[in-house]
């Protein structure tokens, strides 16, 4: 029999007919469309129990209630949780992307010792107990030198267990250098100290107002508690209330609001006094307002030096428009005026603060529904006073370095200062805590402040992720995140009712990480003496407890308590506080540069979907920033069209933008919504530090401005600053 | 030399035809046993269980028959393999000399260690599938799919598919697709079956999608044409 190429032939059909009588090619199917619907390189969280636990956002100071999705260990989403006061049910998109913060890449997983020169990023890793005897070591030494006042810690806020901890470290160690990182809570606690007398926080029932006069607020970009904002924005939309938006640029919240005014930045002292002349002119105050402390002056004041045609050139905002919007605001029934730039980060200038108050307190709105209400809020810390020795008590008694409440009487903290002083040779730091703040990305002038941290011998940083001021640190003891931590979180953000919510764990902590409050315990214990007595707590737990006392079994329940009264008037309203009249006449912030070499201003604006604190954008976040906002690794300046034509610059063009602190190279985004001669940057973008997803990423703009100091606070009034922009 | 040309004469004069169905029957064989017997052994690997596990045991030691461990928690969820948490309860340490129960002990309870259970009826992620509404709510079973595990003495063979990397259990056992009883597949077709056929009680306003289509995501049509129709959206109920 010859086997041939027939019978090869023959032999391959009969394996083909064969195999389709076989369940070979049918399942080979099957299993092809289920592998590929299926990669298996996906990865398939693994399925399990689910369970929600109730807790409180804090990366921003909005208090926002959370619940987490588990499934077993393992979280798996973040929700706004309902029923909540300040969001119900609501969350932002940096809430929702905390998840990322929890397991992303950027978190330091156990203490750290500077190996290489400060920034070169060598770390060594150690354990806790060598981590604690290295700070311990060291602040003994300072110690017994007597320079217990040369300690400082940079902290995010000042109420709250945690930076009371702080605060009475340094008491008994002997040191007044307690900082806080500044907002417009700082202005607007200053605002009431002066014109009400009352020591107390700004809270607006903006839910019950009708008209929001909104001087620069960015209602929906990120001021106050934002998702409260959001909340109260749709329903004045909803309800037909009217919002005006002041600013330079069309930003989201003035682009949804019913009127938006363009204004020439840094003027909007000068519209408020203008609008405040309007009203008292054609008799539309409250009438029993005008019987205030300081109103005759006041009246005087805003008659001769605001009268409309004047407002109208410093603003550049038609008398006719300055007439109806003071009209429209006086006869809204619950007018309510706001100020604080974008997110409110930035202190600004008391003056625009008490120009702006007082037009709330002309139209009759203070202490009342719709309007702004003096708030408190309740103390619960009563821990003893810590038992000084002398050496707490000799630096004590030692002036603060940043010079608030002696240069600067009514203020508490005077962070933008410290570099400054810092550099000048004025003061000087043996050793500086950081917790919970990025000073060295988020302060203006990052530069000065990068020299300045320089000259601080000793830095110790809490944070649980690698930010810029945790990589220019000499130890970093990490903290456990949010969602792994007891906290609690004290929450005033403009809310009309205070409330304190309790942070807990949601899950184990994920690594070799400590609760700062337990890690300070620790380092005074090891300091022992008076320092050891002053914190008899066991962890930061017990003191938690201990510290809430009844309030701990409501928390824990119900996840957040009201925590604050609305204070009534004391007295009365002083509209002219003496603080104005001898320093500044409500005379507006200048803006640093000259206007030769630099013809054009930058302002800053911010996003909700740019974090510009203390904590970076997480990978979502960055990834939902247009591509107007940053394009590649370029951060967009946005510029009118008619200056783009004047400097010659077309859209998507590369610039450098120059401004008297600093040089970074830009995209060009041309901008109806711009007011011509105006350049804006958005904050938040030019991290160095944290992951590969936000790092490199845009220009800092805190790199390019400096501070201004307010001359009644001393804290940041800078809004802008001159800048010029060159084609590349 | 002369002789193969006189076979391969005899050969042409048959005709060429012999050799040609007898290669093509070759050919047809070794297919059949290819396609049959070899590539089903070569399509899945066999894996054995971390642990071999007694079912008869335990349904005689616990109080609750199959809910003792398979239960549904409180959100309706339904807890499928127990947790290492819950044989702990019994099993903190070991009992008796088995040295299956020994070695679970050591290298699970001991390191506090999940023990990798191998899913025998885990469907692809794709899919979803809520026991609440079966066993609940239609009061099936657990045997309908899952057939007698219940009664099993030993952990059988885990067949994983090196394709898809799931259990043979799915396609069943039978690689022609072909079942005698409802346990022994569970594709889509099997969910199908009642699906399609069954009446399904219409109580369900208590579920969260609409009524109208849930007790038939998606029917044969009658008639000439026998393709499934679905209603829209529905692909969705069980589809992720």
């Amino acid at each position: 029999m010859k086997i041939g190429r027939r019978s090869f032939l023959s032999f391959v059909i009969g394996g083909v007919a064969g195999t389709a009588i076989t369940p070979l090619p049918w399942k080979l199917m099957d299993d092809s469309s289920i592998w590929s619907q299926n990669w298996p390189w996906t990865p398939v969280p693994p399925d399990g129990e689910y369970s929600q636990v109730n807790s409180v956002c804090t990366l921003c100071p909005g208090g926002c209630g959370i619940t987490v999705r588990k499934v077993d260990d393992r979280v798996v989403k973040i929700e706004g949780m309902k029923g909540h006061p300040i969001n119900d049910g609501g969350l932002c998109l940096m809430g929702l992307s905390g998840l990322q913060l929890l397991y992303g890449p950027t978190r330091v997983k156990t203490p750290l010792k500077r190996v290489g020169k400060r920034g070169e990023g060598k770390w060594e890793k150690i354990s806790w107990d060598e981590a604690i005897s290295e700070v311990t070591k060291k602040l003994a030494d300072i110690r017994s030198n007597g320079e217990s006042h040369a300690v400082g810690s940079i902290v995010d806020s000042e109420s709250g267990t945690v930076p009371n901890l702080f605060k009475r470290f340094l008491t008994a160690y002997g040191s007044p250098n307690f900082m806080t990182v500044p907002s417009i809570q700082d202005s607007y606690g200053m605002t009431l100290q002066l014109m009400q007398g009352v020591s107390a926080q700004a809270g607006f029932d903006a839910e019950n107002a009708d008209f929001i006069l909104s001087f620069g607020s960015g209602i929906i970009d990120g001021w106050g508690s934002p998702v409260r904002m959001f909340k109260a924005n749709s329903a004045w939309k909803a309800n037909g209330k009217k919002v005006v938006q002041i600013e330079p640029r069309l930003s989201n919240t003035a682009a949804k609001s019913d009127k938006w005014i363009p204004i020439k930045p840094g003027t909007e002292a000068a519209l408020a006094l203008g609008l405040a002349n309007v009203i008292i002119t054609n008799s539309l105050d409250s009438k029993k307002i005008s019987q205030s402390t300081g109103f005759d002056s006041f009246k005087k004041l805003v008659q001769n030096e605001y009268s409309t045609d004047k407002v109208s050139k410093i603003t550049g905002i038609t008398s006719a428009t300055i007439v109806s919007l003071a009209k429209n605001f006086a006869r809204a029934s619950k007018p309510l005026a706001i100020c604080g730039k974008g997110q409110g980060s930035i202190p600004g200038s008391l003056n625009e603060f008490m120009a702006v108050h007082a037009l709330n307190a002309l139209v009759g709105n203070i202490n009342k529904d719709g309007g702004v209400w003096a708030v408190t809020e309740t103390d619960y810390i009563k821990w003893p006073k810590p038992e000084m020795d002398s050496i707490a008590e000799n630096g004590m008694q030692k002036e603060r370095i940043d010079g608030a409440g002696s240069e600067y009487p009514h203020t508490k903290s005077l962070l933008n200062r410290l570099a400054e002083v810092i550099n000048s040779g004025d003061g000087s730091l043996e050793a500086l805590f950081v917790s919970g703040a990025n000073p060295l990305y988020s302060m203006p002038d990052s530069k000065a402040i990068k020299n300045a941290f320089d000259n601080v011998p000793f830095i110790i940083s809490f944070s649980s992720y690698m930010d810029e001021t945790a990589s220019n640190a000499d130890l970093i003891l990490p903290n456990h995140v949010y969602l792994e931590r007891y906290e609690d979180v004290p929450t005033l953000a403009g809310l009309s009712k205070p409330i304190v919510g309790l942070a807990r764990p949601v899950v184990k902590p994920q690594f070799n990480t400590k609760h700062v409050g337990d890690v300070v315990m620790l380092i005074a214990k090891a300091l022992g003496g008076g320092m050891a007595d002053a914190f008899p707590w066991e962890s930061y737990e017990a003191c938690l407890k201990e510290t809430l006392g009844v309030k701990w079994d409501v928390l824990v329940e119900k996840g957040f308590e009201f925590n604050g009264d609305k204070c009534m008037l004391e007295g009365d309203f002083n509209f002219y506080p003496e603080a104005m009249k001898s320093l500044s006449d409500f005379s507006p912030v200048s803006v640093e540069g000259s206007a030769i070499s630099y013809p054009l201003i930058l302002i800053p604006y911010d996003s909700i979907r740019l974090a510009n604190g203390y904590i970076g954008d997480p990978p979502f976040a960055i990834k939902a920033v247009e591509d107007t906002v940053l394009k590649g690794k370029t951060a967009c300046v946005e510029i009118n069209p008619k200056t783009g034509k004047e400097l010659g610059l077309t859209e998507g063009r590369y610039a450098f933008l120059h401004t008297p602190r600093g040089k970074a190279k830009v995209k060009v985004h041309l901008y109806e919504g711009i007011m011509p001669g105006i350049v804006a940057l958005p904050r938040g973008l030019g991290h160095t530090a944290y992951d590969k997803y936000l790092a490199g990423k845009g220009c800092n703009f805190n790199e390019l401005i400096g501070p201004a100091e307010d001359p009644v606070s001393g804290l940041d009034a800078a809004w802008g600053i001159r800048a010029r922009l060159t084609k590349v | 030399m002369s002789t193969q040309d006189d076979k391969a004469k005899e050969v042409s004069a048959d005709g060429v035809a012999g050799p040609i169905i007898l290669f093509f029957i070759l050919g047809l064989a070794a297919s059949l046993v290819f396609g049959w017997v070899i590539f089903p052994k070569l399509l899945y690997s066999q894996k054995k269980q971390p642990i071999d596990f007694n079912h008869v045991l335990h349904d005689e030691a616990v109080e609750e028959g199959c809910e003792s461990c398979h239960f549904f928690r409180e959100d309706g969820s339904f807890s499928g393999i127990p947790k290492l948490a819950q044989c702990v309860e019994c099993h903190e340490e070991a009992q008796g000399e088995d040295p299956n129960e020994v070695k679970f002990v050591e290298e699970y309870v001991a390191n506090g260690r999940e023990v990798p259970w191998l899913v025998y009826a885990r469907q692809p992620d794709c899919v979803f599938f809520s026991h609440a509404a079966h066993v609940k709510k239609a009061e099936m079973d657990c045997g309908t799919c899952h057939g007698h595990i219940g009664e099993s003495e030993h952990s059988r063979v885990y067949e994983e598919n090196r394709i898809t990397g799931y259990s043979r259990d799915i396609w069943g056992k039978n690689i022609s697709g072909l079942k005698k009883h409802t346990w022994e597949r569970m594709k889509m077709d099997d969910c199908a079956e009642c699906h399609t056929t069954k009446e399904i009680k219409t109580d369900v306003e208590t579920l969260p999608w609409p009524i109208n289509w849930l007790p038939r995501p998606y029917e044969k049509q009658t008639g000439n044409q026998a393709r499934v129709k679905t209603v829209k959206e529905a692909c969705f109920v069980c589809h992720k």
